[in-house]
């Protein structure tokens, strides 16, 4: 018997178009971004495509602007410049994308990659959850823009077809106050233990949340959202009460489905993310305070 | 910011301290700093010389063992149990062996030589015999054309595996006779009472020593049957014996060379890859290298003992110990390594730096199914002193006096004796290191910079949510190797002309595991010879022993042996001085191990203190930039007309004073050589809603006796103290069911940058009257009391009881 040599295909496109013509041809090739999860991935012998897809050389893909209204962020965006470049646009975002990693991995990470692997502890999804966004897919089909709610559809899957790429993200223009905070048990480099996330619109009297690493998949708490619409006392900007903080960490801490695991117990997430939510709220609420509407 | 002297620590004002700067700079010669470098000249004991691998390593260019090649080489994998315990009742390697690329899978049947090894007892067999102990246990190696198709044929090999239920929970091996060493302690009234009476139960989990570089290394078959190794190791001639008797082969055709080492903490005083690639190589008459990846170093090396703890201490209302009465329990894993040696260390250092008139101590190793423990820094006595500087601030609080108080009260000192009777010669500055780390300045309150608050730049945590503690702690370590083994380091230094300039080589087998060791040994001969050029040649097994670069020994035992040899060069040069021309003098050339000092029992130089340098044994000379002067200052003669008949080479097996066994019932005996002591105080900020840590500052204060290289020891002290903080907030194997769950850098964490605090360092320099230059061994104690002082200022800022490290989030906020 003759095992399969351990060579890989290295495809690497330079256009838009080269791209999905390529991940057409080849859709066992395993798309690579920063390659900050999937190197990993290669080294551990986690993963043996047949091939690796590099995005690395895309023309464009790593431009940010507005489109239809929308701020529009090429999958290949590395986390440095979101840091470093839309801390005021997506500042839900640039929090979280301070939190990933080291320096050297935030100068090669993506939020295109981050969908891609599609980990319940990616820590750019819960901001772009609570931010409503969109992402677009495209092939050589076409382009879909799916709400990033919907994106992932358990641990480490998503509804990217063997034909799509990650082309985008889309966020609506109207940021609030928004924030991010996560627990990891060493004060940089470490994956979430839990995260947190909330955007607050003003204009819409709309609330956006988002939890990381507590659940098979990011995910929303929809009833504490619909309790800071209902109750948040949007007209006067009063101070917020402290029933209301104390009841909007109790329906994060519910809308999480965490397990025990070496990061972390279930309990401790649970009890983690209801305090981040009331933190968030009180931050998020203290600057919509101060006059921090962005239009 | 620049050393400082401390004053009142000895009349030549050899103590220093380095401010909580990020980026502290040693003190060295030629700064502005005040220290003054004793006999050293340029690059010599008490300097600071740039180390020869420092600019390599930052630049990437370092080449460690991994980076080894032969253009012809093979490359190893190793097939690895999946189970914790299992019997083996077949194996089949057919389909390995039919993978095109590979040469060779061996099992324990083409083992020539002894199945097993060991550093204490040879009980870990080089490749399962019938049965496996625990997951990760070596089963089968393979070599082939690439790493990938080793790995891939690996996996093809077919174990029968009869999987039994494994012993993980160290108290049932205990009880199931699984013991592999009980060391008591008995000293005073075994049934003494006291007013004042706490007691406390402490668990320690599993840590790693986290090496960067992984295991590895190139074995490469010789055309005399045998076989040279070129591997990251601590311990030359322990792997050479180990691997020339699993071979089979007479120890000459094993030969060893240090390749480069990205640390060891430990982890390399056992064997890993080396008998497996020596086996491929001899199989194959192929070079054969193998590298462990990540996840299979965490199972491809010892870990620091899990310990149980239970301590009760009986004092006077005034906080004056009566007794302490402990139980150590230390889970050893799978197989014996060094399990015998840190039960030992556990029971004689159980107790800590204090005064105890009374002590039952009864420590106690085992044999589980969970992954082999054995060497890592602080050897037994980390352990141990979580659990006794536990015990003395619940004792601090039990009778009213202040952490410090309390242990300043009770602080052994010079002349005071030890559990074991053995009576501590030479300083020991117990109470001063507490009062120093107590009198420093308090770090400044918390500011709103995010990288200095617990949870960092993850945005947790605002300053009105942090609550400040303080803690301190104090630890002991042994230095160099006790209860009678016969400890000895040798030197080869040779003295010759090269291009016209003397200089010296020197050649020991001692491991530079990134401690600074090559510069020291080069500063060593340049005070002791006054030359400047000197070169330090490749470690290798062609030398004699240096003994294991570990117990805080090398530069005490090799820098001895260093020190003995050179003076026996400079005897011999006073004595061709004494022929007139050196021409022929039969004392010139090459001696072998003529001069062995400190042989039999012999201290020989071993009990002189001070720098010695450049004199000249007996003769009242002094040697110094390359010229001899009698006492009245007269030359009477250079180095360069002296070497000019030729070289002057000595060797010399170097010893420490002896030590003695410890009673096998009572634990009385004079076990150590030299105890060293480090004092911490921590300050950290807590956010106890989120139960985050950040450490805002540590202050050591450490007596080093004498300071060789001063930035080395700094870089000791300050890598120490991380270790032991690592320990206290995050570092563990998470171990269920014999299987390690985090074997990654992902989820087994050290500490980063902004993890690690600025640290104050104080350094005292009370000459130890035995030690060579009357140096006190630098490595170990700093990660002793780091971890219990981290933990005491936890429980200040919480009022939580923290009996378990490390302290996880859970434990803070009731969730576990």
């Amino acid at each position: 018997m003759v095992l399969p040599r351990s060579e890989m295909e290295f495809l690497q496109p330079e256009s838009w178009a080269e791209a999905l013509a390529v991940r057409a041809a080849y859709p066992e090739a395993l798309p690579v971004a920063g390659g900050t999860d999937v190197m990993v991935e290669l080294n551990f012998a986690r993963r043996r495509p047949p091939a690796l897809l590099d995005l690395g050389r895309v023309a464009g893909l790593a431009d940010w602007g507005t489109e239809d209204g929308l701020l529009r962020l090429g999958a290949g965006v590395p986390y440095r410049r979101i840091v470093t470049e839309l801390a005021g646009r997506a500042p839900g975002l640039a929090m979280a994308a301070r939190t990933i990693g080291s320096a050297q991995i935030r100068n090669r990470g993506t939020v295109g990659g981050n969908l891609g692997s599609a980990s319940p502890a990616g820590d750019a999804l819960p901001p772009l959850l609570a931010a409503g966004a969109l992402v677009e897919l495209a092939s050589v089909r076409g382009v879909r823009r799916v709400p990033v709610a919907g994106f992932c559809t358990g641990p480490k899957r998503s509804m990217l077809a063997p034909d799509e790429l990650i082309a985008a993200v889309l966020l609506p223009p109207d940021a609030g106050p928004e924030q991010f905070a996560k627990v990891g048990t060493r004060n940089a480099m470490v994956i979430a233990v839990c995260s947190f996330a909330l955007a607050l619109r003003p204009v819409s009297r709309t609330v956006g949340t988002g939890i990381g690493s507590a659940a098979p998949t990011p995910v929303r708490a929809a009833a504490a959202e619909e309790l800071l619409v209902a109750e948040l006392p949007w007209a006067d900007r009063a101070a917020l009460p402290e029933p209301l903080v104390r009841r909007f960490g109790e329906l994060v801490a519910a809308a999480a489905s965490p397990i025990d695991d070496v990061r972390g117990t279930a309990a401790y997430r649970r009890h983690a993310l209801g305090v981040l939510a009331g933190r968030a709220v009180r931050r998020a609420w203290a600057e919509h305070r101060r006059g921090g509407v962005r239009g | 910011m620049t050393g400082q002297i401390l004053p009142g620590a000895r009349s030549d004002g050899s103590a220093w301290s380095v401010g909580a700067v990020g980026g502290a700079v040693a003190p060295g010669c030629g700064s502005s700093g005040g220290v003054r470098c004793v006999g050293g000249g340029v690059g010599g004991i008490g300097a600071s010389p740039v180390r020869p691998d420092g600019a390599l390593k930052v630049r990437g260019e370092f080449a460690f063992s991994s980076d080894l090649w032969a253009d012809d080489m093979l490359w190893g994998a190793t097939l690895r149990s999946p189970h914790p315990s299992a019997t083996i009742r077949g194996i089949d390697v057919g389909a390995a062996l039919a993978v095109p690329g590979v040469y060779a899978v061996l099992t324990a049947d083409d083992v020539p030589g002894d199945r097993h090894y060991g550093l204490e007892v040879a009980d870990q067999p080089v490749l399962a015999v019938d049965e496996v102990c625990y997951r990760g246990e070596p089963v089968a190696i393979v070599a082939a054309d690439h790493p990938e198709t080793a790995r891939r044929a690996a996996e093809r090999i077919v174990v029968d595996y009869g999987v039994r239920e494994p012993v993980t929970d160290p108290e049932v091996a205990l009880a199931g006779g699984r013991l592999v060493r009980h060391v008591p302690i008995r000293k005073g009234d075994p049934a003494a009472v006291a007013e004042v009476v706490v007691t406390g139960e402490y668990r320690v989990g599993m840590q790693d020593q986290a090496f960067l570089g992984p295991e590895s290394g190139l074995a490469v078959p010789a055309p005399d049957g045998g076989v040279e190794l070129y591997v990251a190791t601590q311990w030359l001639h322990a792997d050479q014996r180990q691997v020339a008797a699993a071979l089979g082969l007479p120890v000459e055709l094993v030969r060893l060379s240090l390749a480069g080492v990205g640390g060891a903490f430990g982890a390399r005083e056992d064997l890993s890859m080396q008998v497996h690639a020596s086996l491929l190589a001899l199989r194959t008459g192929r070079p054969v290298k193998m590298v462990y990846g990540r996840e299979e170093s965490f199972v491809g090396h010892v870990h620091r003992h899990p310990a149980i703890l239970r301590y009760e201490h009986g004092a006077t209302r005034d906080g004056e110990l009566v007794y302490v009465r402990a139980r150590i329990l230390l889970d050893g894993g799978a197989y014996t390594s060094t399990t015998p040696a840190v039960v030992a260390n556990a029971a004689s250092l159980g107790v800590g730096p204090y005064r105890v008139p009374n002590v039952t101590v009864d420590a106690y190793g085992v044999h589980t199914n969970n992954p082999p423990c054995g060497a890592m820094r602080g050897f037994g006595a980390v352990q141990a002193c979580f659990g006794y500087e536990s015990q003395m601030d619940r004792l601090a609080e039990a009778v009213g006096l202040d952490p410090v108080e309390v242990r300043v009260r009770n602080a052994l000192a010079e002349g005071g004796s030890m559990p074991t009777g053995q009576v501590v010669e030479g300083p020991a500055p117990v109470a001063r290191l507490l009062e120093l780390v107590r009198d420093r300045p308090a770090p400044p309150p918390v500011g709103d910079d995010p990288r200095q608050l617990p949870g960092g730049v993850a945005n947790t945590t605002a300053p009105e949510q942090v609550v400040r503690g303080v803690g301190y702690a104090i630890g002991i370590k042994n230095v160099c190797f006790s209860e009678g083994f016969d400890d000895h380091a040798t030197a080869r230094v040779r003295l010759e002309l090269i291009g016209g300039e003397p200089t010296a080589l020197v050649h020991t087998a001692a491991a530079e595991v990134g401690q600074g060791l090559v510069t020291v040994q080069a500063q060593i001969a340049r005070t002791e010879l006054g030359v400047e050029r000197v070169v330090v040649a490749t470690a290798d097994t062609s030398v004699g022993s240096a003994g294991s670069s570990s117990a805080s020994r090398q530069t005490y035992m090799t820098g001895g042996a260093v020190r003995a040899a050179c003076r026996a060069v400079r005897a011999a040069l006073l004595a061709r001085l004494a022929g007139g021309s050196g021409a022929g003098a039969d004392d010139g050339g090459v001696a072998d191990d003529g001069g062995a000092v400190g042989d039999g029992g012999v201290v020989g130089d071993g009990g002189t203190v001070g720098d010695g340098g450049g004199r000249v044994a007996g003769g009242g000379l002094e040697l110094a930039g390359g010229v001899i002067r009698d006492a009245a200052g007269r030359t009477l003669g250079t180095l360069v007309d002296l070497l000019a008949a030729g070289p002057v080479e000595r060797s010399v097996r170097w010893r420490h004073r002896p030590t003695r066994p410890l009673d096998p019932v009572t634990g009385q005996g004079d076990a150590h050589v030299q105890y060293a002591f480090a004092a911490h105080r921590a300050t950290v900020d807590v956010d106890p809603e989120l139960g985050l840590v950040r450490v805002v500052e540590i202050a050591t204060a450490q007596d080093v006796g004498r300071a060789i290289n001063p930035q080395a020891v700094l870089g000791q002290i300050q890598g120490g103290t991380a270790q032991g903080l690592g320990l206290a907030l995050m570092e563990e194997l998470q171990v269920v069911d014999g299987v390690i769950r985090n074997p990654s850098f992902t989820d087994y964490l050290i500490p980063t940058i902004l993890d690690v605090p600025p640290m104050a360092v104080d350094v005292l320099e009370l000459a130890d009257p035995h030690a060579p230059y009357g140096l006190r061994g630098v490595g170990e104690p700093p990660t002793i009391s780091a971890t219990p002082a981290i933990v005491a200022a936890i429980r200040a800022a919480t009022g939580l009881p923290l009996a378990r490290v490390p302290v996880r989030p859970e434990h803070l906020t009731g969730t576990g």
